[in-house]
This record gives structure tokens, C-alpha cells and sequence, in this order.
């Protein structure tokens, strides 16, 4: 098992959300998130006070999956997620030492396996 | 007159003399003009549509206390926006009852040229007796609503910095020693200012220079906010600060139209100014927002529609619309370059009352003695275009008397309030927001983790 977390761009949550169900990819968090990467500071001007806003809003997926849904995961957001531009986001790709179905005490893979409906 | 006591806003100020403008437009009035033919009872008569106009002015002036909360809680910090907004509010409560109490008696009582007396404190011999055309209650109540705005109004100067406690005893002594006592200068028949026939229609100098004056004095007594030019401070709600704008110029036409003390062609005149000056200060600032800031900005729109209210109290009742455009374009510029000078200073006039109200208040008190005619209010004076220079330089006379006074007492009333009390919170305190520190509350609190403490424990007898 593996915890793919990804930083993305907010207004690009529909299409990774969007790929994400195509790929058959559920069960997610998703976490606002301000962060900085690498990208031209914007400016705001309130006043004739001038801000650099050194910050800028990002969003966390987080996302449990078995093995064989890691390059899936990694692939979908990946493509749903650029623009080109710097300040597109990283995806982190972290070991997972166990994972616990909390309504069915169900362990490991099978606790990141879609409930078959 | 029967009643010595009307308390003519008049000639200089709101409401020229019975025989103005809008009393020819009465012609059953007229009469009343001639001595001797009328008695003066009947001269004094209430006049049912100028008092059913007067009781809606009074709860538009009144909401403008309301509007500015959220003109200046938009603009602070959400840490903050619970104490800026009661600042405004707590003005309600002390200024409206010290107002009817005694401070309307300090402003409209007496004989004095510069100040009151006490004979109607308590509202003695305040009833439902004419006062010009409406009752004298009603006169004292809408004369209230704007002592209640002008000590609010200073508190975009300090926010985020001072003890509450501080702060409800300065407006409380400010009102009463400063703003009241201005108030019996320009609009009591006996004032200095009133008798050199000064124009302030609504309370350019009364209200804004008053108020703009004392909040530059209190800005420099209290000294920056502790992380001044350190962190920049946002506008935590600029939807707010638009609905407090709006709020503000919706509530003007009460203030500026009201100020004719009368329903008929003098309130028309200050209610179509008030609407075309702030229109062109806001187009005005738009553009050299688009040159000094790339964008039109909503903080920026805001502003100058404030702004632009400011300039054209003075002068409503006295100008001609086009002279009331004028007015409001030429208005945007001292205003606009003095808060982008203010920003980068050391003055921590926070929420730049100063720029706003006390430049933007001198700028219209000058251009009122230079627009000023008589053919459109006849218990008015010409100005400078109309051939009469001197009338800038009474405006100005006025303007730096109202200016100096305010600053001083300001000084002192914040010196004595120090040495008794203290002004600012003790060390860092208010970097953790003045929500929490003052009142306790929180504006957006989320209530997780919140646990309810039972009436036991508080009491300390839940420990056994």
C-alpha cells in the first residue's frame, strides 16, 4: 500500500477529480492548503499598500491505494493537474505501514479496496 | 420668533432663516415673513411633510452609524472586527444618552458665540413644541444621530490598539467638550461661526474635520500598532466594506437632505448632490486608481465614494448639482494622494480617517465658499465664482478653528483618559487580536472544541 499525497492547483481539483474517477480511483481527503512553489509572487494593492502575497492556495489530496493502483493514481493526477506553468504542484508517493477499515475492521488491501456495490 | 430656542441650523449652516429658499416655495408661508400679521405662533406651526421627511432622516443618519461598522470591520483583520465594529456601536449607547442627557443643551442652548449652557439638559423644556416647522424632540433626536457618527467615526484611527474601556470615556468626554461645543459655533444662531455667516450645511466642519482632526491626534497619542510596517495589515471583508459604503451613501441623503430641515426644493438640492459628488469622486478615483494601483479595486471604490460624501456635506444645500460634480471630482485628489503618502508613513491613522474625512472635509468646506450661490438658496452666500472672494477665507478661518481645537482637546482628553486608565493593552496583548482580548468573543468561531464549562465548575464548587 501506498498514501499518494498530491499538491495541486485549486482550480484544477475538478479535473483531477474528474480523472481520478475515470481511473477507478475512490476514496480520498482533500485539504486546502497555502503553500509556496517557486512561482512569480502575485500582487495585491489595498490602499496604496502594495502586498506580496508569498503564499498561495494549494490543495492536498490524499489517497490510500494498493500497489497496483500507484502508477494509475500518480498518472491521472499527473495529466488532470499541469498547466506548464511553475506553481503546478508535486505529488508525493509515501509507504504505508498498515491501514484499518474503521466499519469493518477490515486490514490492509483489502481496507483500500472499493466496497464492491 | 416664540421660540428663542429654535435652534437655527440656519443661515450659515442647514437652514437659512424662514425666509429661504424653500419657505418661497410655500407661498401660504409667506406671510408669516411679514411681522405682525401672523402671530408668531402660527409661524411656529409644525409642518406635517417636513416632519414626516425629518423622522425618515433621523433613521437614515442613524443607520449610518450601523453602515460604518462594516465600512471599517471589512477593512480590519478578523481578529479585530468584533472591537472595530462596537467601536462604532458602543457610540449608540454613550453618545445617543449623553446627547439627549446634556450635550444637546451644550450645542443648541444658550446665547454664548462659543458654547452652550445647560438650560435643556435632562431635555428640559425639549417637548413637542415647534422647532421651525418640526418638533423640537425630533430636532434634538436627528442632531443626535450625528453627534453618535462623528465620535464613531474617529475610531478608524486606533483600531485594533486601545482598552475599550479607554475608548468609551474618550468619545463619552469628546463628545460632550468637543464635538458639542464645534456644533454651537456653526449651526447655534449665537455661534462665532454662524454669525460671520461660515457655510456648513451638513457638518463638513462640524462632523468631518472635527472628526479627521481628532483622529490624527489620537493616531499620533497612541502610536503604531505593534507590528506596524512589519505585517501588512488586509481587509479581512471588502464585501463588507462595499455594504458599509453603500450603507453610508444611502444614510447620507438623510444626512445631507435632512440638513434642510425641511420636505421641499432645499432637501431636493442636498439629496441630487449627494448623489452626483460621490458619483464623480468615484469615477475620479477609479481612474487614478487604474493609474497609481493597474486596477480599479473595491477598497479603492469604497473609498471614494466616502470621499466624496465628505465633500459635498458642506456644501449640499449651497451648490448647484454641476457645482456639486465639481466638487466631488476635485475632491478625489488630496484625499487619494494623502492615503497613498499615509501608507507608507509612520502615522498609523489605521483605517485613514485623516485622508478620508479630515482632508476630504476641508477640501469641500474651502470649495463650498468658492461654488456657493444664492440664486439656488437665498439664506446662503455667494462664493467665489459668484463674485464674492472673501467667503473661502471664512470657510478657511473655520475649518483651522474647528481643526486646531478638535486636535488639542483630542490630546488632552486622551492624556487624562492615559494617566487614569491607560490607553493600550499591557506588553504584545493585542497582537492575539482585540476580538478575544477586549470582549472576549469571537467573530468566526468555528465552536469545535468547545466545551461548555457548567454553572458548578465556574462557581468552583464542582472541585469537591
Amino acid at each position: 500500500m501506498k498514501l499518494i499525497k498530491a499538491i495541486i492547483r485549486p482550480e484544477k481539483l475538478s479535473d483531477v477529480l474528474r480523472a481520478l474517477y475515470q481511473a477507478e480511483v475512490r476514496g480520498l481527503t482533500v485539504t486546502r492548503v497555502h503553500g509556496h512553489g517557486g512561482e512569480t509572487e502575485a500582487v495585491e494593492t489595498y490602499r496604496g499598500m502594495s502586498v506580496k502575497m508569498e503564499l498561495v492556495e494549494k490543495v492536498v489530496l490524499d489517497i490510500g491505494v494498493s500497489e497496483p493502483f500507484v502508477d494509475v493514481t500518480v498518472k491521472a493526477v499527473m495529466n488532470a493537474a499541469r498547466t506548464g506553468e511553475v506553481g503546478d504542484g508535486k505529488i508525493f508517493v509515501l509507504p504505508v505501514e498498515a491501514v484499518h477499515r474503521i466499519r469493518t475492521a477490515e486490514r490492509d488491501t483489502a481496507a483500500v479496496t472499493p466496497v464492491a456495490s | 420668533m416664540a421660540h428663542t430656542i429654535r435652534p437655527s441650523r440656519a443661515g450659515g449652516g442647514r437652514w437659512p432663516l424662514l425666509s429661504g429658499a424653500i419657505r418661497l416655495a410655500l407661498p401660504g408661508l409667506l406671510l408669516l415673513a411679514a411681522p405682525g400679521l401672523a402671530s408668531a405662533q402660527e409661524a411656529a406651526a409644525i409642518n406635517g411633510a417636513d416632519t414626516a421627511w425629518m423622522l425618515i432622516s433621523t433613521a437614515l443618519v442613524l443607520f449610518m452609524t450601523a453602515g460604518l461598522a462594516f465600512f471599517y470591520g471589512g477593512l480590519v483583520p478578523s481578529k479585530n472586527v468584533l472591537n472595530t465594529m462596537m467601536m462604532s456601536f458602543i457610540a449608540f449607547g454613550f453618545g445617543g444618552l449623553l446627547w439627549a442627557v446634556v450635550g444637546y443643551s451644550i450645542a443648541f442652548g444658550g446665547s454664548s458665540p462659543y458654547i452652550g449652557d445647560v438650560s435643556m439638559a435632562f431635555l428640559s423644556g425639549v417637548g413637542l413644541e415647534a422647532s421651525g416647522t418640526i418638533p423640537h424632540i425630533l430636532f434634538m433626536a436627528y442632531q443626535g444621530t450625528f453627534a453618535i457618527i462623528t465620535a464613531a467615526l474617529i475610531s478608524g484611527a486606533i483600531i485594533g490598539r486601545m482598552k475599550f474601556g479607554a475608548y468609551v470615556a474618550f468619545i463619552s468626554i469628546w463628545g460632550l467638550v468637543v464635538y458639542a461645543p464645534v456644533a454651537h459655533w456653526v449651526w447655534n444662531a449665537n455661534g462665532w461661526a454662524f454669525q460671520m455667516a461660515a457655510l456648513d450645511f451638513a457638518g463638513g466642519a462640524v462632523v468631518h474635520v472635527n472628526a479627521g482632526a481628532a483622529a490624527l491626534a489620537a493616531a499620533i497619542v497612541l502610536g503604531p500598532r505593534a507590528d506596524y510596517h512589519r505585517r501588512a495589515m488586509l481587509p479581512h471583508n471588502v464585501p463588507f466594506v462595499l455594504l458599509g459604503a453603500g450603507i453610508l451613501w444611502f444614510g447620507w441623503m438623510g444626512f445631507n437632505g435632512g440638513s434642510a430641515l425641511s420636505s421641499g426644493t432645499l432637501s431636493a438640492l442636498g439629496v441630487v448632490n449627494t448623489l452626483v459628488a460621490p458619483a464623480a469622486t468615484l469615477v475620479v478615483w477609479s481612474l487614478l486608481d487604474v493609474i497609481f494601483a493597474k486596477h480599479m479595486t473595491a477598497v479603492g471604490a469604497a473609498t471614494g465614494i466616502v470621499v466624496g460624501l465628505v465633500a459635498v456635506t458642506p456644501a449640499a444645500g449651497f451648490v448647484s448639482p454641476m457645482s456639486a460634480m465639481a466638487i466631488g471630482a476635485i475632491a478625489a485628489f488630496p484625499s487619494f494622494f494623502v492615503l497613498r503618502w499615509r501608507a507608507k508613513s509612520r502615522l498609523d491613522d489605521s483605517l485613514d480617517v485623516f485622508a478620508a474625512h479630515g482632508i476630504g472635509g476641508i477640501t469641500g468646506a474651502l470649495l463650498t465658499g468658492v461654488f456657493a450661490t444664492t440664486a439656488l438658496n437665498a439664506a446662503g452666500q455667494d462664493g467665489l465664482l459668484y463674485g464674492n472672494p472673501g467667503q473661502v477665507v471664512k470657510q478657511l478661518i473655520v475649518v483651522a478653528v474647528v481643526f486646531v481645537y478638535s486636535a488639542v482637546l483630542t490630546v488632552v482628553i486622551l492624556k487624562i483618559v492615559q494617566a487614569v486608565a491607560g490607553l493600550r493593552p499591557a506588553g504584545d496583548l493585542e497582537r492575539k487580536g482585540m476580538d478575544v482580548l477586549a470582549h472576549s468573543e469571537e467573530a468566526y468561531a468555528s465552536g469545535e472544541g468547545a466545551i461548555l464549562i457548567q454553572d458548578e465548575e465556574l462557581n468552583g464548587s464542582a472541585v469537591k
